[in-house]
């Protein structure tokens, strides 16, 4: 094996192991800042080590036990120190215990737990939404500033310092390392969904920049939810986010045509649909729905999306039921989006009048202001009802509004269409 | 992206014993609890299977297993889910030592470009607009 070979090994063994690793030696040192460091330091240990010794044969079991004698060495320096300031108060007692304790023990505790807690703490609410998701994906995901920074088309230094922000957060209001319990759970488990969704939806639809979709992002995205069903595998919403993230990831390969023009929906090749990840989307909402979660905004939503899944042609398409289930979301989530969303449906399964009608309602919302997607419809709606002259204009006003450049060119192109109709009347 | 992994165990497939079902069993747990395995299978003695051919002049040949070169014959597949070719071997040594034999053979799905992390954008501009539930976008 080459040096190169073993740094991409090592690559690869960081990128399986490190969540795991980080999250049992928070357990230890009870400060993701410190166990982050811990686990740096042994990743480097093993890029000096390997090269020259190969890679072991349990390398996680190597990184721990490597993190395990570091975070040893800190806390009899610690120790130390403390000493010498004679600061012999309760924080020192803890850390003798914690020191003595038997940490070969603490390790083999069921690292699942761990990798909950490491979860719903990189997902706390004290933190400022961006520094969760770049924390969860860092901490969780494994991935690097630089990666991380470059799926957002921010900075790294930015990134980095929200990492560096959220850890000190995390350790100054001494979050508790730990699996909320009783009411406090439903909103914290929220957030955590919420964060994983927004990593998802940034890969699925990028917000800004020259590509429409940043499939890594969604297949982080997936990864985390995946492995989120596994450790909550009791929570209905869990497997609801999951349902509706792998079924809209079955349509990545037919979402943009060969130069990366945008591909709607209906328009789709459903041969290019993912068959595995439809059957996977399909029993993940089969999970939610016997766990009585069918209520549940996610699984709503992942059965919305899974209607367009078993619908072979888009003439099949069971506008009836999704425009029902719309209703239902709108009921547990009422939000100008979802609104929308159901002026569409309704468009559907009921013409396209009546869907204007409810969009017509919101073209006053201010939290709409700005959104492309409104005029995108309106203009949808205005065209099917043959009034040109109006959808053409609502699809210059929706290409304006928007800052993704394949999906502009499609706003454009569909104006375009009826610039020589005369306006009806 | 997503690779195909080969198995090949390069014997005759024989039921497994209790106690390799145990270990792949566990592996198996592990790996769906890593987010890392999409699907896998195991395949039944080649006994039970045949090869079906084509020549130039469109004519099929159908043969019926069992299958005598017993060192290609696959013994099972999985569809693995890594962010790099690296991540993939090393997943598969897992496997590999859980097995404690044969040999593996992995491919990248012809996924891309839909999963493919090269695909990443080159442009810097900022992203920061909180993004609502839009479930009907395409």
């Amino acid at each position: 094996m080459t040096t190169s070979d073993t740094h991409r090994a090592i690559d690869a063994v960081w990128r399986i192991e490190s969540a795991k690793l980080i999250a049992g030696l928070t357990r230890i040192v009870r400060d993701v800042g410190l166990a982050e460091d811990l686990a740096q330091d042994a990743l480097l240990a093993a890029l000096e080590k390997w090269p020259e010794s190969g890679v072991p044969d349990n390398p996680g079991a190597w990184l721990m036990a490597t993190a395990k004698h570091r975070a040893i060495d800190t806390f009899r320096r610690t120790e130390r120190i403390e000493r010498k300031h004679e600061e012999l108060g309760h924080e020192l007692e803890s850390r003798q215990e914690l020191a003595v304790a038997d940490m070969d023990a603490a390790l083999d505790d069921d690292i699942g737990d761990d990798l909950l807690r490491l979860m719903f703490m990189s997902c706390h609410p004290v933190l400022p939404r961006e520094a969760r998701t770049a924390l969860t994906l860092r901490l969780l995901g494994g991935l690097t500033t630089d990666e991380i920074a470059r799926a957002f088309l921010v900075p790294e230094p930015t990134v980095a310092q929200r990492i560096v922000r959220a850890k000190r957060t995390l350790s100054e209001r001494k979050i508790p390392f730990e699996v909320p319990r009783g009411p406090e759970l439903a909103a914290r488990l929220s957030s955590v969904l919420e964060v994983i969704y927004l990593v998802f939806n940034e890969g699925y639809t990028a917000t800004a920049g020259d590509d429409l979709v940043r499939p890594a992002l969604c297949e982080d995205a997936l990864r985390l939810g995946r492995i989120l069903a596994e450790l909550a595998p009791q929570e209905p919403e869990v497997h609801g986010l999951v349902a509706l993230m792998e079924i809209q990831a079955s349509r990545l390969r037919a979402r943009t045509g060969p130069t990366g023009k945008v591909i709607l929906l209906l328009d789709q090749d459903r041969g290019r649909w993912d068959q595995i990840l439809i059957r996977r989307g399909l029993s993940a909402l089969e999970r939610a729905e016997k766990l009585r979660g069918e209520n549940g905004p996610y699984a709503l939503q992942a059965a919305i999306v899974a209607c367009h899944a078993r619908a072979r042609t888009a003439a099949d398409t069971d506008w009836r039921r999704i425009a029902s289930l719309y209703d239902a979301l709108a009921a547990v989530t009422p939000s100008p989006v979802v609104e929308l969303n159901r002026a569409i449906a309704v468009a559907m399964a009921f013409g396209a009048a009546e869907g204007l009608k409810i969009l017509d309602t919101l073209t006053r919302e201010p939290a709409l202001k700005g959104y492309h997607l409104l005029p995108a419809a309106r203009a949808d709606l205005f065209e099917k009802l043959g009034r040109y002259d109006e959808a053409r204009t609502e699809f210059e006003r929706a290409a304006s509004m928007t800052r993704n450049a394949r999906e502009r060119e499609l706003l454009l192109e569909r104006s375009r269409a009826h610039a020589g109709d005369l306006p009806q009347q | 992206m997503r690779y195909m992994t080969l198995y090949k165990p390069g014997t005759e497939n024989d039921m497994p014993t209790e106690k390799e079902m145990a270990a792949v069993g566990q592996l198996i747990e592990e790996m769906a609890k890593a987010g890392t395995l999409i699907t896998t299978d195991g395949l039944q003695p080649s006994s039970k299977g045949a090869r079906v051919k084509i020549d130039s002049t469109g004519k099929f040949t159908v043969v019926d297993g069992p299958f005598t070169e017993t060192k290609e014959l696959v013994g099972g597949y999985a569809i693995i889910n890594a962010k790099s070719k690296a991540e993939a071997i090393e997943l598969t040594k897992r496997f590999l030592k859980t097995m404690g034999r044969g040999e593996s053979e992995i491919r990248l799905m012809q996924d891309a470009p839909a999963f493919d992390a090269a695909s990443a954008p080159s442009s810097g501009r900022a992203a920061q607009k909180p993004r609502g539930k839009a479930a009907a976008r395409a």
